[in-house]
């Protein structure tokens, strides 16, 4: 199904089982703990051996030899794969860090060896008596310290161009009546998923199958085949459940590399599983930005130049952190630049965390409008509000899908009881508290993709959907499900969902907020198919037949659903494709946070009290399971203010604080209420579903509503995430 | 993991007998000592299990003190009514630390033992004279932000992280042991942790194969008692600085410090400067400081925590 004109009404529309908050389908399986993730499917292997990575003990240099002699007299050892016996391997398409070091090595706890033994306790243990030499290199380590050397960066598959420019920006700029340069910093970020990193890998002759955690199959496939030097054919990667990825399981990483390599050098089937320490430095991480912004406004308010230039680093020929996407679009102003810079780092990889871009870009621009509402003397809100712009302030004349960004702030401010913000920081205090409230805008582009699907009737009525689609945590089991009960009338429960298996029709899996809306648009368009051969298997016309309640009818003629399936299962499949409507339109969510903070007035500890966050994401498939997003995305936006930091040691070269206890992510204690309200909007130029993604827009923003609500509480402005308290006390002596 | 052999002892006697054996430790909830053999930073050669020889009561003392088994849940200890009415500083101490599952696990012993959590203690390719004698300190140099600010040396400025211990030194409380000879002694609390000096590997006054059979805490001394840990989460982290006071009412008090020193730091001979407010008593308590660039600031977070404890406290 080729989708090129904005939807008309389709079944969709009728409601009945998309747009209720359904309970996820697979969730008895979660609570109970049988639903099985990568590492957990025993069932599948028999003789199955251990695997374990070795990482570099250096950032940089190489490895002069390498003494197995011990590990391989060690117990119950298999093998040992080094890059001496591995074989070619090339880098995947998407992550560009090689997996086994040798003789050269690019970051630390990059894979020198993998190990396999009879148990995870003797594959460790040998481990660990591999003697490994090193030659040390001088590495860069130190985003500061290179930033002028940063280079601009090729254009990129994702992301805004390197450099935009729109009228004269240095001009406006220079002329404008207020003015504000400000330059911030982001950190680097770990996705912190609870799933570690895991395969199970077996070989059948040249045949490969993974039982994995990755959230794009297709990807994955891709990745691998090229890795290994095999055809894309012979692989094969299922990813029934998966324990949270938030970007940071796109494609292959080592485990998946490590393990298959492992299981061929020990004809055994393979387990591996990532060691905590190894998803800091082994594996890819939301890389830190240095940002500038500079936004000029007349006295009233309205912007007349706004640029953004961010700065990361990578590895050689790693992706640039798109920090400037959400500025080309926020906000109306007639003089604009965007512009990023790229340097060379030997850190770990830089890659896609949860709203790439935009998410740290609006933890930067969103305290910059703050600064600048504050020197207009303009309520933030109101100021937000005076720069909306109705149409691309790039391409005047390019509208908005649908744009509600003003509705989302005005509702938020009402909701929260903005009213009641004291302008004047400091102002507020209960207690041994101060008490502040900040705002932010949200944004996050709605992309969709090619998605295909598998639809089966029994005789008894049953549908099952059949399709490539992660379920990461997030609800695809149930938004699918749902779907394809909508489609042909009939009850959830007669949907079985089968997903995470790159053997089944592709879709785009999990990432760039893009899986929902593209994931069930690929199954409605297998459904369209399955309801035109339902209506000709039971001489029906299709454009009349009604599909509810388990029939389908035309007029007084009435068949079961399952009737037309009597003489054998019925099977559609279909793919759903693009026109121009994404060019035509700029399709884009929004929203807006609210938040309220507590600071201790003596230990300037940082509580937060309230959140409100309003989106505008198209239509919700599943309103519960779009709430769950939010809040989730909310709490990282917490993380992200208030403590989250992998902390760079820039001698050596690494993440220091590479486990669970020293990477702090919010606890419950730091979650207050949260409440979401998702505005009415039906987008009809993004597919027949109407829908868009929602899992990153609620991420963005909400630090920077966070930050501005600790400057409204003690007057001390941290342009330097994470905000903790010794950067408040540092201000207030 | 490297291989170890297992013994689970059914007395006290038992097993500090057979803690003469080389390479031993002993096993109690083990929420540390496992977690540090996984990483190999704590290689015992043979394990004790002491989880079944009792000491796992709280019983009043002929003084009106309590005696508190070395093998007490930090939970039960939490919420045990006497604790609760006459040494509540030490209970909020106890539920500010870790998390409910691991308070179930943890025992007293084993939390006055716990390791610190430098983060180069951690990774085994780092330096660290800690784990390893002799290689260097990673931190001084390097990530330092959660580290002591005093009492430490170059050899050394990992902090003694338990929460427990700060309230137990306020309340001066004293460490019972037997040692595989049947010899028992007491060794106050001021006097049971060591400074790293050149030797940050030793970590208390223990001799290697003594186990700690019980705590005992004096008779109460009445006050208000507070516990306030800073950190960045509100829940399940380290403290970047955690004062423990008891305050009474004439103006005087104790005041026991955590996430500053190698071990719960107190100054007893400062204490009387404490009816004179924070910032006297403060710098008099943290005389001799040297903290690094990365945690200076936990100078001013001591006065301005010892601060709040007083206002709240006093008005
Ligand atoms: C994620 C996490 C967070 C934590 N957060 C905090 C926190 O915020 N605050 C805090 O204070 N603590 C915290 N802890 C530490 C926790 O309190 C300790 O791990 C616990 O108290 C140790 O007790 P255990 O019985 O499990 O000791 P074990 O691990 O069994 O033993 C620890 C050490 O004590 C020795 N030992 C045990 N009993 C005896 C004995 N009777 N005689 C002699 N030696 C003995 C052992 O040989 C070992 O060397 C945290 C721990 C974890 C894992
Ligand atoms: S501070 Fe102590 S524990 Fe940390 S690296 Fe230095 S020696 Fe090791």
């Amino acid at each position: 199904m080729k989708f090129e004109k904005p939807a008309g009404i389709n079944p969709i529309d009728q409601l009945k089982i998309i747009g209720k908050p359904t309970d996820r389908i697979e969730g008895p399986l979660k609570t109970t703990g049988t639903a099985k993730y990568a590492y957990e499917n025993n069932q599948e292997v028999t003789n199955v051996a251990y695997g374990y990575i070795l990482g570099s003990a250096i950032a940089k240099g190489t490895i002069t030899r390498i003494d197995q002699s011990a590990a391989k007299a060690a117990p119950g050892v298999l093998a040992i794969v080094t890059a001496a016996n591995a074989g070619t391997l090339n880098t995947g398409k998407f992550y560009v860090s090689r997996f086994l070091a040798g003789p050269q090595i690019d970051h630390y706890h990059q894979a020198v060896a993998v190990v396999v033994a009879e148990s995870f306790e003797q594959a460790r243990a040998a481990a660990s008596l591999l003697k490994v030499d090193y030659k040390k290199a001088k590495g860069s380590f130190d985003l500061d310290a290179v930033k002028d050397l940063a280079q601009t960066p090729p254009p990129a598959q994702f992301g805004p161009p390197p450099q935009t420019l729109t009228g004269d920006f240095e001009g406006a700029f220079k002329t404008a009546q207020v003015k504000l340069d400000e330059t911030y910093t982001t950190p680097d970020q770990a996705h912190a998923m609870m799933e570690p990193h895991a395969t199970i890998a077996k070989w059948e002759g040249d045949k490969l199958t993974c039982w994995c955690s990755i959230q794009q199959m297709n990807w994955g496939v891709r990745d691998l085949a090229n890795i290994l030097g095999i055809p894309k054919e012979n692989i094969r990667l299922i990813a029934s459940y998966i324990g949270g990825g938030f970007g940071g399981k796109g494609t292959v990483l080592a485990d998946l590399v490590a393990a298959s390599l492992a299981a061929r050098a020990a004809g055994r089937p393979v387990k591996l599983a990532l060691q905590r320490p190894l998803m800091f430095n082994n594996t890819i991480h939301r890389p830190k930005t240095i940002q500038r912004i500079r936004i000029g406004a007349d006295h009233d308010g309205k912007i007349t130049a706004i640029g953004h230039e961010s700065w990361s680093g990578n590895l050689p020929g790693g992706r640039t952190e798109p920090a400037t996407a959400s500025t080309r679009l926020l906000y109306a102003g007639a003089n604009r630049m965007t512009r990023l810079k790229l340097a060379v780092l030997d850190l770990a990889e830089g890659n896609a965390m949860r709203a790439p871009g935009e998410a740290p870009g609006m933890m930067t621009l969103e305290i910059a409008m703050d600064e600048m509402a504050e020197k207009l003397n303009m309520d933030p809100v109101a100021f937000r509000i005076k720069n909306d712009t109705q149409e691309d302030p790039e391409k005047p004349g390019r509208k908005f899908s649908t744009r509600k960004l003003i509705e989302c702030l005005q509702t938020g401010a009402e909701k929260f009881g903005w009213e009641k913000r004291n302008a004047k920081p400091g102002s507020i205090q209960e207690g041994q508290w101060l008490i502040g409230m900040g705002v932010a805008s949200a944004i996050r582009g709605a992309p969709i993709a090619k998605s295909a699907a598998r639809v089966r009737l029994d005789s008894s009525g049953k549908i099952t959907v059949e399709t490539d689609m992660t379920d990461i945590g997030t609800g695809s089991y149930t938004i699918i499900g749902q779907t394809a009960a909508e489609m042909m009338g009939i009850d959830l429960d007669k949907v079985t969902v089968k997903i995470g298996d790159s053997s089944f029709p592709e879709s785009p899996g999990s990432g760039g907020q893009w899986g929902a809306a593209s994931s069930t648009s690929g199954v409605y368009a297998a459904c369209f198919k399955l309801r035109e051969t339902v209506a000709s298997q039971l001489g029906l016309n299709v454009g009349k037949a009604q599909f509810s309640d388990g029939k389908v009818s035309d007029g007084d003629r009435s068949f079961a659903l399952g009737d037309a399936a009597k003489n054998g299962d019925l099977v559609a499949q279909d793919e759903i494709t693009y026109g121009e409507l994404s060019k035509e339109y700029a399709q884009t969510t929004f929203g807006a946070h609210f938040v309220e903070v507590a600071v201790n007035a003596y230990t300037f500890e940082i509580r937060v009290r309230r959140m409100v966050a309003v989106c505008h994401a198209g239509r919700i498939l599943n309103p519960k399971a779009a709430r769950s997003q939010v809040i989730g995305a909310m709490t990282m936006g917490v993380g992200a203010a208030l403590m989250e930091e992998m902390v760079v040691d820039k001698r050596v070269g690494f993440f220091v604080n590479h486990d669970l206890a020293g990477y702090e992510v919010p606890v419950h204690a730091d979650i207050p209420y949260q409440e979401v309200i998702l505005l009415e909007d039906i987008d009809p130029t993004m597919s027949p579903m109407k829908a868009k993604g929602i899992g990153e827009l609620g991420l963005c923003g909400v630090a920077a509503a966070v930050a501005n609500a600790v400057y409204n509480a003690t007057g001390v402005r941290v342009r330097d995430y994470p905000v903790t308290l010794d950067k408040i006390l540092k201000n207030t002596i | 993991m490297k291989s170890f052999t297992y013994e689970r002892a059914e007395t006290p006697a038992q097993a500090a007998a057979a803690a003469s054996k080389p390479g031993a430790k002993f096993l109690a909830g083990g929420t540390n000592l496992l977690d540090l053999m996984k990483l190999q930073i704590e290689t015992p050669t043979h394990l004790i299990d002491i989880g079944r020889i009792g000491l796992d009561k709280i019983e009043p003392t002929p003084d009106g003190g309590l005696r508190i088994g070395a093998l007490v849940r930090n939970t039960d200890l939490a919420a045990d009514l006497r604790i609760r009415a006459d040494y509540g500083i030490l209970s909020r101490a106890l539920l500010a630390g870790a998390s409910g599952q691991l308070r179930n696990k943890a025992t007293t012993a084993g939390n006055l033992l716990q390791r610190t959590r430098c983060p180069y203690f951690y990774d085994t390719n780092q330096p660290c004279n800690k784990r390893s004698p002799g290689s260097g300190c990673s931190a001084l140099a390097g990530f330092s932000r959660q580290l002591a600010v005093i009492g430490c040396s170059d050899a050394c400025i990992a902090t003694h992280p338990s929460d427990m211990a700060v309230a137990m030194m306020a309340l001066d409380a004293v460490i019972e042991t037997v040692k595989p000879d049947g010899k028992t002694r007491q060794i106050p609390i001021s006097g049971f942790y060591r400074l790293p000096g050149k030797t940050p590997h030793l970590e208390t006054n223990l001799d290697k194969n003594e186990l700690i059979t019980s705590v005992v805490l004096p008779t109460p001394v009445g006050g208000i008692h507070v516990y306030h840990k800073v950190r960045d989460r509100a829940s399940y982290a380290f403290a970047l600085v955690s004062v423990g006071a008891i305050l009474f009412k004439d103006g005087g008090g104790r005041i026991a410090l955590g996430g500053v020193a190698p071990r719960p730091w107190r100054v007893p001979s400062a204490e009387k400067l404490i009816p004179k407010g924070a910032k006297e008593f403060a710098s008099r308590l943290m005389e001799g400081a040297r903290p690094t660039k990365e945690n200076a600031f936990k100078l001013t977070l001591v006065q301005g925590t010892i601060e709040g404890a007083l206002t709240e406290n006093r008005s």
